[in-house]
């Protein structure tokens, strides 16, 4: 419904939505199948490299990558920032890190966030593990979120 | 290479909500003001091209009927891209290369007040990793900042001279949104946004456009007085996801840099388009400019950033020092995408 | 190896505050007072409805007021066998472009009260307003067109506006 937002123009809601449904593609479909059964894959490239999450062809080349490897469910916060007030969409909605995170085994570094409870806790260089979702759906929200590796 | 110049530019003032008028309305006066001062007439234009993103307002095509600003019956030649406006000022430089035509009216407009733009720009992610996490830009943004933070020399304080110096310079732009005076340690007081931002590290939600004319070879000379020749235009990208890159550096920005010539002669003045100040720094280096240069002295857009239009206002910015007679070899530069993905260098030129 | 993931539910839900700007208000707010409202071209004179405030032929302003006539003629029109999900209307049902009187550029809307074989193009029809009490600045004040019983325009006076 329309309403005058001052005596000459008028302004109204608008929502838009779109209910995708997205083809994942072999690489991808098997990563996130990995992630229904709490496992986390990366892919090999020609020159040695793992990458986590992977990716249907080697960034620098552009080879198709096929060669599926398991890596580690803990590793190294490569940067983070410090979230203090969680918008509506994020995965957490209490403060948190989102973190680029360096899991053991890999060559680069997956986007996600770390549950640490205060930004005290959060430096680069931390060791974080995966926290997995309690029921696992073959998505990217399977992974719950990171914490701080017990020390 | 076909000599081509801009010769004339426009910008409506950025503002934080623009209520009264649609995005054509706000178009128009633009479009008539930079067609006006190029002294080419509306029908001899070449060729048209436009950059926003139908995202922005929430209007699917708005793009088409963003062209009842243009005039264009009987039908002109005619194009689009779904990027910052300073990519169509380049489809349009490639387009006058084939030298049938020899003008292009290049324009941008970005209305963000409607939407959320945090959820929007999540949008332009890839769909299956990074936007089910609805990273916004601010977040995104922190992630590279402390990345340059803790890999180099820069410091916070350095963040915040940016900032400082930006807003202040805004001072003098009447088309900034943000101008303000405050010290260095002011700013270094304030709370983190997204730490390590603060709300002086991020730019702010704007509503603008603007238009850009360009000519080629003698009809720049003709029209304008001091035409701003484009000397080199390139722009290259990087890999999308965040985390198969160093944040902390732009090799993409740094190439096109290389490849536009930015580096053979002094520069007076460079516009670039940074929109967190952490950005500038690292901006500044792959674009290897130094003191010598003024950076932004429009204030850049951390004093306005109308997404989709911010771009195509810095070639604005430094081609019109160099009409007006203030500057004689000048650097745009233009960035879209998460994290300076993709970056565009323009080195514009006076005779 | 169990079962693999072939795809992944997507929705997204992005929430706008749409502002009509300057001339479509005016287009709306006029529909609050049973009047349409559009705006003329100070260089070609078109009259352009609904406004944009701009002239898209000429490219400037066209800010000049111009009330158009609720009655028109029907330029063009369709059959629709597709049940519409936000029209109450039941399947068939006629759309059309119609020409008000004053205008140069056709609106879209619907056809009632008439039966669907006797819909044609220059038929002569006027706007059916919901009651002076629920008009409200939107597009379904106007509720559908019906004919008027006025002889059907000759092709010449509309083959311009198709």
């Amino acid at each position: 419904m329309t309403e005058a937002i001052n005596a000459e123009t008028l302004s109204a809601t608008h929502i838009l939505e779109y209910p995708y449904t997205r083809s994942v593609g072999p690489v991808i479909g098997r990563f996130l199948a990995g992630l229904r059964d709490r496992r986390i894959e990366g892919v090999r490239t020609a020159g040695g490299r793992v990458l986590v999450p992977p990716v249907e062809y080697d960034p620098r080349t552009g080879e198709p990558l096929s060669e599926f490897v398991e890596v580690g469910q803990a590793g190294v916060v490569s940067t983070w920032a410090w979230v203090a007030a969680p918008r509506r969409n994020h995965p957490l909605d209490r403060p948190f890190a989102w973190a680029l995170i360096r899991l053991d085994g890999a060559d680069t570094a997956l986007l996600h966030t770390v549950d640490a409870g205060d930004e005290s806790k959060m430096a680069t260089g931390m060791r974080v593990r995966v926290r997995w979702r309690e029921s696992t759906a073959g998505e990217i929200h399977d992974i719950a979120c990171f914490e701080p590796e017990a020390s | 290479m076909r000599e081509v110049a801009i010769v004339s530019f426009a910008q409506a003032p950025s503002v934080r909500r623009e209520t009264e008028r649609n995005e054509v309305e706000m178009l128009t006066p633009v479009i008539a003001e930079a067609i006006e001062r190029s002294a080419i007439s509306r029908k001899e234009i070449g060729f048209t091209i436009s950059g926003s993103s139908d995202y922005l307002a929430g209007q699917p095509f708005s793009f088409v009927t963003a062209l009842d600003a243009v005039g264009a019956w009987p039908p002109i030649r005619e194009s689009h891209v779904e990027m910052d406006g300073a990519w169509a000022l380049y489809e349009a430089w490639v387009r006058l290369q084939i030298g049938d035509v020899d003008s292009a009216l290049v324009y941008a407009f970005g209305k963000s007040s409607p939407g959320d733009l945090g959820e929007v720009l999540a949008l332009q992610l890839d769909p299956y990793y990074l936007a089910p996490l609805w990273p916004d830009p601010v977040s995104l943004a922190a992630l590279q900042a402390r990345a340059l933070l803790e890999s180099t020399g820069y410091t916070e304080r350095d963040m915040a001279e940016v900032a400082a110096r930006s807003r202040r310079d805004a001072q003098s732009n009447p088309n900034a949104q943000v101008a303000s005076d405050f010290s260095v340690d002011d700013l270094l007081a304030e709370p983190y946004l997204v730490s390590p931002l603060r709300k002086h590290d991020c730019p702010p939600v704007s509503d603008s456009a603007a238009a850009v004319v360009l000519a080629a070879g003698d009809l720049a000379r003709r029209v304008c007085e001091r035409p701003a020749w484009v000397r080199g235009i390139d722009h290259r990208i990087d890999p999308h996801y965040p985390g198969v890159r160093n944040l902390a550096e732009s090799p993409s920005a740094a190439l096109a840099a290389r490849e536009a010539g930015v580096g053979d002669a002094p520069v007076d003045v460079a516009e670039v388009h940074a929109p967190f100040s952490h950005q500038e720094l690292i901006l500044r280096d792959a674009l290897g400019l130094d003191g010598r240069t003024a950076i932004n002295p429009s204030g850049g857009a951390l004093a306005a950033n109308p997404v989709m239009a911010a771009g195509l206002i810095r070639i604005g910015e430094a081609a019109r020092r160099i009409m007006e007679g203030n500057a004689r070899r000048a650097v745009a530069h233009a960035t879209s995408g998460p994290c300076l993905q993709q970056n565009l260098v323009c080195v514009l030129e006076g005779d | 190896m169990s079962e693999p993931v072939t795809s992944i539910r997507r929705p997204v839900r992005l929430e706008y505050d749409f502002t009509a700007g300057r001339a479509m208000s005016r287009f709306l707010l006029g529909l609050a007072e049973g009047r349409i409202l559009g705006q003329g071209c100070p260089e070609c004179a078109r009259v352009y409805l609904p406004p944009r405030g701009t002239c898209p032929t000429c490219g400037v302003p066209a800010e000049e007021e111009v009330e158009v006539s609720p009655r028109g003629t029907v330029t063009t029109f369709c059959v629709v066998n597709i049940p519409s999900q936000v029209l109450v209307v039941p399947v068939p049902y006629v759309c059309a472009n119609i020409l008000l009187d004053g205008a140069d550029v056709p609106i879209f809307h619907l056809i009632q009260e008439c039966p669907i074989e006797e819909v044609r193009m220059g038929l002569r029809v006027e706007a059916v307003w919901v009651p002076a009490g629920e008009l409200k600045a939107t597009f379904e004040s106007i509720r559908h067109f019906r004919p008027s019983d006025e002889p059907d325009a000759a092709y010449d006076s509309y083959r311009e506006h198709l």
